[in-house]
């Protein structure tokens, strides 16, 4: 094969990088780190201002932070590191080169001018809208600017997404499908498009509206609009992770898809269903009929939960089949036992997996019901569930992913490994116990976005809270944040230091050549052959037997706790 | 071949599906129809749903149904600011403005007894909350949506704001009084 | 050197066998953008809208 100028090849994983590609996923995944540091600084001083024991922050200014955190987290940090996934999944899976770089060039910069004025809007203290910025509670015309020139950008950098696809398609770089991999992020990629649909529909006007150009944005509009951008942005994380999942299991065991026709089937319902949830936010406003909002709270009949359901288990069932073939094949968990917990890219991995499955995934189905969505609703129930989805869920796996990356697509050796080693057990372990305590204050009725639950110098003040079993738990959620910021700063350190400091992988027969001296002709595509899995591993007839005894375990945790949910709104008084 | 490279099997959809997932999705997928099938169960025979009922209203028009009230059923004010404590007849139409940073005006409720409670905001958006009941329900403005409710148990009851609404959110809470029925 | 189109076809494949409509849609990244985008618009904007303009006003 001729070497071409534009590709190196990996020589530890085979992968093969387009430098253009390369670059913008470098720059990608720096700027969500960025992001991702002052949305971790922020949570620090949020945590310590709603732990009512240390009370650090003003009212003013913790508004300001939790804006600012949520929109640096869950819009800024997430969303560059899942364009240099998109990126990585086109061109580097498919052994491709990237369509029209200068446009991911333009994209890239319009997210980061995005992001800064945004944030800038946020610190001058008079946008303190929350992320959610409803109306008619109004931020500066800067705020919404900045939403919308991001949305642009990430909205290019899907498109030239979908045009290497293709490229390599019409280039013949790859044969028959694209990977289960790539598949998953072409379903985020798309869940992304209509998400930034929905942001351009209903944050344009309020923009508009913010300038004074339009008279009046009904609340109720907003938010259900609002909601279709809202929502779905976090399941472009749905499937952007799940993706990662598959990826990680591919990468550290060779782990093949038990089914391509089950694995892709699954991401289908995600892209037909998955954005209907954006109505989990609507069930307790008036105006919707409750068949709107059940059978868009259900992703028509939970077909998306499904789906999640189905990658839940190839997943983990992937990486069973991989393991007993590799002779782990004794009982039900020798595969999982003898799993390389040490190694944390699979840790993180595994560790997002459960998180998102048992406390962010039943938490949500829960809460989306509904009329149980009545006993939870805008309580802190609900950063509960979603810091179990999008951080232990998403970030952590994005955390697994950059272990892997480092030295792929950063050339650099990981800096700290002993320290690497630990991170995903610290962070996630201080995540889960940060959103279950945050459920547990929610489900004694502890309002979310709240300064001071004690109502200090209300002479109508709420006594409930205070002193009590809530405030008990949310002294214990603000000492799991902290850990949880302690493994956030793990990652910090370990990411940055080998990124700028660690030592240089050398790449043989790498030249650098610059994109416009010459475009790549078509790579050959690299087989890798695996053995069909065999008869003779697994249980009777089982060739995972394992995961499906997890999967029950999960199952009969989520019927339980779904009716004991029932039980308690049985108790609640009569509405209707 | 793994899930990082290309199927090798040219036609991949006609591969006999495995046992452990072929289980997994029918087990799954009932699971899924009865969760489905239990909100519209509990529209049949479950007691706490949210009806369907809303009207587009204007702060004007919902602060003088409230008023009106007010006038009529005020027994008492409560606190500095002298916030009007109001008992309604059981099933009457009751009203409770959500503004900018309270709860106007304090009802007080017979225990057992049903009635229609309006709920608007004269701003921004608003959370009821009831606690420790909890029941959440979003208030808007411009909407007033009517939520038909038979307090169980007597006593006093905090109704915070469970919506961001702005610097003095945190200091936006007001009491709702169940009595027993004489 | 581009020798890529002239051994796309792995031997051990049947060429001739058709690829079934499900995994043909499976393919079609662009199909599945439209399919992507109408159904929540349809389902949950559309209709969502339509609902929030039909409520009645308060007598």
């Amino acid at each position: 094969m001729a070497v071409n100028r534009n590709f190196r090849v990996c020589p530890s994983t085979g992968l093969s990088y387009h430098e253009p590609a390369e670059k913008l996923m470098r720059w990608n995944a720096v700027a969500a780190v960025v992001s991702l540091l002052v949305g971790g600084v922020l949570a620090v001083l949020i945590v310590l201002t709603r732990w009512q024991a240390v009370h650090l922050l003003p009212p003013d200014w913790f508004y300001l932070l939790l804006t600012a955190h949520g929109l640096d987290m869950l819009v800024f940090w997430i969303i560059f590191f899942e364009i240099a996934v998109l990126y990585f999944c086109a061109s580097t899976l498919l052994r491709c080169r990237l369509a029209a770089p200068n446009w991911a060039w333009a994209g890239f910069w319009l997210m980061i001018v995005g992001a800064l004025v945004n944030n800038v809007a946020v610190f001058r203290g008079d946008s303190s809208v929350m992320f959610t910025s409803y109306v008619p509670m109004g931020a500066h015309p800067a705020f919404y600017l900045g939403l919308i020139l991001f949305a642009v950008g990430a909205l290019i950098a899907c498109f030239v997404f979908l045009g290497t696809l293709a490229v390599a398609k019409s280039e013949k770089t790859y044969h028959g499908s694209v990977p289960l991999v790539t598949f998953g992020a072409i379903t985020a990629a798309i869940i992304a498009i209509f998400t930034i649909a929905s942001g351009a529909i209903i944050l344009i006007p309020t923009f508009l509206w913010s300038v004074g150009l339009i008279g009046h944005i009904d609340s109720l509009m907003y938010r259900t609009v609002w909601w279709a951008f809202g929502h779905s942005s976090q399941q472009i994380n749905v499937a952007a992770h799940v993706s990662v999942w598959y990826a990680i299991a591919a990468i550290v065991f060779g782990a093949k898809p038990m089914s391509e026709k089950v694995s892709r089937t699954a991401f289908l319902l995600y892209i037909l269903f998955l954005q209907l949830a954006s109505a989990h936010h609507l069930l307790a406003d008036p105006g919707l009929t409750s068949h709107w909002k059940i059978f868009n709270t259900s992703y028509a009949m939970y077909l998306a939960v499904l789906a999640s359901m189905v990658h839940g288990l190839t997943v983990p069932g992937a990486i069973e089949v991989a393991q007993r073939q590799k002779g782990y094949n004794k009982g039900l968990f020798e595969w999982l036992r003898k799993a390389p917990w040490g190694n944390p890219s699979f840790s993180a991995m595994f560790i997002s997996l459960i998180g998102f499955g048992f406390l962010g995934g039943i938490s949500g189905v829960m809460m989306g019901t509904e009329q149980l969505n009545l006993i939870i609703h805008n309580t802190i129930y609900v950063p509960g569930h979603f810091h179990a989805t999008v951080v232990i869920g998403t970030t952590l796996a994005f955390m697994g992913l950059t272990y892997f990356l480092i030295p792929t697509l950063f050339r650099r050796e990981l800096m700290f490994p002993g320290m690497a080693k630990w991170q995903p057990y610290v962070f996630g372990l201080g995540m889960a116990g940060f959103s279950l305590f945050m459920m547990g204050a929610g489900t004694l009725g502890v309002p979310r976005r709240h300064w001071d639950i004690t109502f200090a110098g209300n002479p109508l003040a709420y006594d409930g809270w205070a002193g009590g079993t809530a405030w008990l738990m949310i002294a214990a959620m603000a000492i799991c944040g902290l850990l949880a910021t302690v493994g956030g700063a793990m990652y910090l350190l370990i990411t940055v230091g080998s990124v700028f400091l660690g030592k240089r992988i050398a790449t043989p027969d790498f030249a650098y050549v610059k994109a416009r001296d010459g475009v790549a002709p078509t790579m050959k595509p690299v087989e890798v052959a695996f053995e069909a899995h065999g008869s003779n591993i697994g249980t009777a007839g089982f060739v995972a037997p394992g995961t499906f005894v997890l999967a029950l375990v999960f199952l009969l945790s989520f019927v339980l706790y779904y009716f004991v949910n029932w039980k308690y709104l049985s108790t609640v008084w009569p509405l209707s | 071949m793994s899930a990082i490279s290309p199927p090798t099997q040219r036609v991949w959809w006609k591969q006999p599906l495995d046992r452990v997932e072929g289980m997994w999705i029918v087990i799954a997928f009932v699971w899924c129809l009865v969760m489905f099938f239990m909100m519209p169960y509990w529209h049949v025979f479950g007691k706490q749903n949210l009806a369907n009922e809303a009207y587009r209203t204007t702060p004007e028009a919902f602060t003088a149904k409230t008023q009106a009230m007010v006038d009529k059923y005020t027994v008492r004010v409560e606190t500095d600011q002298k916030i009007p404590v109001v008992r309604p007849p059981a099933g009457s139409d009751v009203y409770l403005i959500a503004r900018l940073w309270a709860w106007w005006p304090m009802l007080e409720l017979e225990e057992g007894k049903t009635y229609r409670l309006h709920l608007a905001s004269l701003d921004y958006l608003h959370g009821f909350s009831l606690q420790p009941e909890n029941i959440n329900i979003q208030v808007h403005p411009n909407y007033d949506h009517v939520v038909t409710l038979t307090p169980t148990r007597a006593g006093t009851y905090g109704i915070v704001c469970n919506e961001y609404c702005g610097i003095n959110h945190a200091t936006m809470v007001s009491r709702l009084y169940v009595v027993k029925s004489k | 050197m581009d020798t890529a189109s002239t051994d796309s076809t792995p031997a051990n494949e049947v060429p001739d066998e058709p690829i079934p409509a499900m995994q043909q849609l499976l393919d079609n990244p662009f199909l599945l953008l439209f399919l992507g985008i109408a159904m929540p618009t349809v389902l949950y904007i559309v209709w969502g809208v339509m609902e929030i303009v039909g409520i009645p006003i308060a007598k």
